[in-house]
């Protein structure tokens, strides 16, 4: 297989175009007066025409995997389908034509729109109030963290800095907790994968600001103890925080503010369809209890007898991005749960739980399962069942690949050394998992029958295993690092 | 009644429950406590059907109001070529997620790959990460590497730079426990016998932006010369389009380069979803946060691109890392890839031409109205700001009853600033419509 292999500078021949300008209007004035302020050497930049243009990125484009190329069960990432009618609806025109720094008259519409999402999303959750400003699930969890610190500040209680995180949750909490400031206490997970109550009864003390938990679990599985856990918090005076990276799990079932969850935020890229973009743009809304309202960032979306209008508040954390965050992104997720409404968004976590168990029952006697019982939106195994010819996890996701579906996540959870996380999502049928499920049991099965295949898997990709160990000694970041160590 | 979503039928259903042995789907849900368990339906809309849907959203689209833009501080209205949408909207591209099988993602790595080249040719720093949220949270992180380069906490910041930039790095700043200072300006621009005040052994670093939040085009090396004296980093935002002719922050002496994308070519779309970048020298590179590509080769020897250096980032070092950032703005990265790819060198200096062009025309004409006044007798590229003898509120009205967006006072909290506002002139604004704001302008009585 010839695959297409080009950097877009290597196509680049001087003096060629793709640009499309009018002309200059105003001869007499030259750029050349800013001489002195002037670069010396042109930049780097391809001089190509746009048949160039088009042909290269539509070739680079088909090297990769989309949820619309096939089955995409990437734990912990929710790749459900991402929708038509959504695209269809933010490319209006109207909406890009929209400075930010318009007046609220002349932009009644986007800010209808933002305060439409921030209501449903408080009635979705259980809370009171969202912002929708964070740019990513990262983002928000700094938001909250940083509305947890300042509701302690402003009580005068300064000595609140250290949060709990389970040493199962994602790595962003750890080092969002750092970044606002505040110190880690790591709780371990008990033998189910949860919560263990006599630890986090023995971590509590006045010094805690509060706790964070993904439920269900980076493991897939529901905290049963989930209210005993928020009231012991707040009973020590701490506040909890809600990840909602897992929350299209719970949809229709229950309420992150009725399990007693103080602040959250929301992936809209995950439960609520937005397309991921090869890693971003995303939206991380966070939501708050009522008492916490106030400290949200700013700038602020309000609605006073119909007249929506912006507003700076004084307790505010402050500004956490130049102004309303990813609105093309949000505004998707308005027209998914506008296209979903009540009945069917009711339906999004049980479709999703039915999924993954039913995945999970079907390769629980080919790999290995190490937590019993019921799980939620996805199900973790730790590699196979039958290790004795020294086949991974890494070398089964691998193979995945040549079958045409991608992987799930792998090495994650880190409790586990062989961690697979499957999340099929609601938008898969029947027949696709029973396809997925035969293709896992056949790669069970080669494990013992053809080690040596699976090991340098996958075959039928644009290009094989990458040396990575390569990558991080020649540190080749740029064109330029390129054409300065050219190796073979 | 099935939804198109769903493709769940009855007899899936019984299938998938019987190979699971349950009767009804409440059985999955046995952890969930009972007296939290969700019983009443969402108090939200009924579905709707896409003609509602359509119909429904263009009503609110047309609550807005669309104005012939002059207006900057940040975001500007350039031409954004018809290809970038194009090829943006591919599935392939739209639809994937973070790289984590390079296999079959070998687009995603290889398009940041060619944006971390251009970020690096652009600012002619030696390194850029594969794209940040936008240009104040990237501002905000290089100021994070500052600190984590210098083990230093105390931030100077330029009162000439954007107030939501500063603003925004203020919060970061506060709660990560860092001192920011803002050093007061001269005549539009940082104000070096101030900053020489504030200059001592314990600052991590002094940000700048260029042009700053007036247009104008600040002298960045004299500034970078004292930082450096005193062991501090130089963080200059550059309007990444104006890059294209102005010199680089790397021939300035900049540390760490950093700001906004939108200017190449992404549309306003009410300040979001935009790009930031941030770009480093060789030595601070392992400084850097978020993502970073790198060339490699696979088993065959073929070139190949793959995540690296990720002992730095989040999943690995939890709370060791100096970022939570995870994710990057890919697909806005691609978009200022291809548009840079789509303009070239020669097309990006006609932007930035163009613009001076029209800008410096328009100013010309203001200042010709008799009602305004240049605010300062510095160089500008696209970006300037007037001092007002007409009302704000009457030449506010004025301007939106004609559709015409602009004069955004630049600092209204500030009687020593109260009448000064900001224009910007694109490429895309034609001599007719400047030529009406004039118009416009002219006629008014107060």
């Amino acid at each position: 297989m010839v695959t297409y292999d080009r950097l877009i500078f290597e196509l680049s021949q001087p003096g060629r175009s793709a640009y499309s300008l009018p002309k200059s209007n105003f001869p007499e004035y030259d750029l050349q007066s800013l001489q002195d302020l002037m670069r010396t050497e042109t930049p780097c930049l391809p001089e190509v025409f746009e048949t160039d243009v088009v042909r290269h990125y539509t070739n680079i484009s088909q090297k990769n995997f989309g949820v619309e190329t096939g089955f995409y069960p990437l734990g912990s990432c929710t790749m459900k389908y991402n929708p038509k009618i959504n695209d269809e609806i933010v490319a209006n025109p109207m909406f890009d034509a929209i400075h930010p720094l318009q007046p609220a008259f002349s932009i009644q519409g986007v800010l209808k729109l933002y305060h439409e999402l921030q209501t449903m999303l408080s009635e979705i959750s259980g809370l009171a109030e969202f912002t929708l400003n964070p740019y990513a699930g990262a983002h928000g969890e700094l938001t909250g963290l940083m509305i947890m610190k300042a509701y302690h500040e402003q009580r005068g209680d300064y000595r609140r800095k250290k949060v709990i995180v389970p040493d199962s949750a994602h790595g962003t909490n750890p080092a969002s907790t750092v970044v606002s400031g505040m110190e880690v206490v790591e709780i371990r997970s008990n033998m189910q994968g949860r919560v263990d109550l006599e630890q986090l009864k023995a971590i509590l003390s006045d010094d805690i600001a509060g706790m964070m938990l993904t439920n269900p679990n980076t493991l897939g599985m529901f905290e049963p103890d989930i209210c005993e856990i928020t009231k012991l918090v707040h009973d020590a005076g701490g506040l909890m925080y809600y990840d909602g990276a897992n929350l299209n799990a719970i949809l229709g079932k229950v309420r992150p503010g009725d399990m007693g969850f103080d602040i959250m935020h929301i992936n809209l890229h995950k439960t609520f369809s937005t397309p991921h973009g090869g890693g971003g743009p995303g939206s991380g809304p966070v939501g708050v209890k009522q008492p916490l309202v106030d400290f949200l960032p700013n700038p602020r979306v309000k609605c006073l007898d119909g007249h929506y209008y912006v507003q700076n508040e004084k307790d505010s954390i402050g500004r956490i991005s130049a102004f309303f965050g990813n609105f093309k992104v949000w505004l998707r997720a308005l027209v998914y749960i506008r296209t979903l409404g009540k009945e069917n968004l009711a339906c999004v976590g049980e479709y999703a739980t039915l999924n993954a168990n039913y995945v999970r029952e079907a390769l629980k006697g080919y790999y290995e399962l190490p937590i019993a019982g019921f799980c939620m939106h996805e199900c973790v195994f730790d590699g196979l069942k039958d290790q004795s010819t020294g086949i991974k996890t890494l070398d089964v996701a691998k193979r995945l690949l040549d079958y045409r579906m991608h992987a799930p996540t792998i090495y994650f959870p880190l409790l586990f050394h062989q961690a697979i996380m499957i999340e099929p999502t609601e938008t898969e049928s029947k027949q696709t998992l029973d396809e997925f499920i035969a293709i896992m049991i056949k790669i069970a099965l080669e494990a013992k029958s053809d080690p040596e295949s699976l090991r340098n898997a996958p075959h039928d990709t644009p290009v094989g295993r990458i040396d990575e160990v390569f990558a991080a000694r020649q540190m080749i970041l740029t064109y330029k690092d390129y054409l300065n160590q050219k190796f073979d | 009644m099935m939804f198109k979503y769903f493709p769940h039928t009855p007899d899936d259903l019984a299938k998938m429950q019987d190979a699971l042995g349950i009767k009804e789907l409440n059985d999955l849900f046995r952890d969930v406590p009972k007296d939290v368990f969700f019983q009443r339906e969402y108090q939200l809309p009924s579905a709707l059907s896409e003609a509602e849907l359509r119909s429904y959203f263009e009503a609110i689209a047309n609550e807005n109001q669309k104005f012939v833009c002059f207006a900057g501080m940040g975001v500007y209205d350039h031409i954004d070529p018809a290809v970038v949408k194009a090829l943006t909207s591919r599935q392939e591209f739209l639809t994937a997620y973070t790289p984590y099988q390079p296999e079959v993602s070998q687009g995603t790595l290889q398009y940041i790959f060619e944006f971390q080249s251009m970020i690096q040719t652009l600012t002619g720093m030696d390194a850029a990460n594969a794209s940040m949220y936008d240009g104040a949270t990237a501002t905000a992180e290089a100021a994070f590497m500052a600190e984590a380069i210098t083990k230093r906490k105390r931030i100077l910041i330029s009162n000439t730079v954007n107030p939501n930039t500063v603003d925004t790095i203020k919060t970061y700043a506060y709660f990560k426990g860092l001192e920011v200072d803002m050093v007061p300006e001269h005549e539009g621009v940082t104000d070096t016998k101030a900053l020489k005040e504030k200059l001592t052994e314990d600052i991590a670093c002094l940000i700048v932006q260029k042009p700053n939040m007036y247009g104008v085009i600040e002298m960045i090396a004299p500034l970078s010369d004292l930082v450096h004296a005193q062991g501090g980093i130089l963080i200059e935002n550059a309007d990444i389009s104006t890059l294209g002719v102005l010199k680089t922050p790397r021939e300035e002496g900049a540390d760490i380069a950093c700001g906004d994308c939108q200017s190449l070519g992404l549309p306003m779309a009410f300040g979001g979803p935009s790009v930031g970048y941030l770009a480093t020298l060789k030595n601070y590179v392992r400084k850097l946060p978020g993502r970073i590509v790198g060339m490699s080769k696979d088993q065959l020897g073929r070139r190949a691109f793959v995540l690296t250096l990720q002992a730095r980032e989040q999943h690995i070092r939890r709370e060791k890392a100096n970022s939570n950032i995870c994710s990057n703005q890919s697909l806005m990265a691609l978009a200022v890839t291809i548009y840079l790819a789509t303009v070239g060198p020669e097309g990006l200096k006609k932007v930035n031409e163009l613009s001076y062009q029209g800008a410096h025309y328009l100013m010309d004409r203001l200042e010709k109205t008799g009602y305004f006044q240049r605010a300062f007798a510095k160089p500008f590229l696209k970006e300037f700001v007037v001092r007002s003898m007409i009302p704000l509120p009457v030449l506010h009205e004025a301007l939106f009853k004609n559709n015409l967006f602009g004069a955004i006072p630049v600092a209204p909290e500030d009687p020593d600033k109260e009448n000064l506002v900001s224009f910007a002139v694109t490429e895309k604004r034609s001599k007719a419509e400047i030529d009406r704001l004039i118009e416009v302008l002219e006629g008014l009585s107060w």
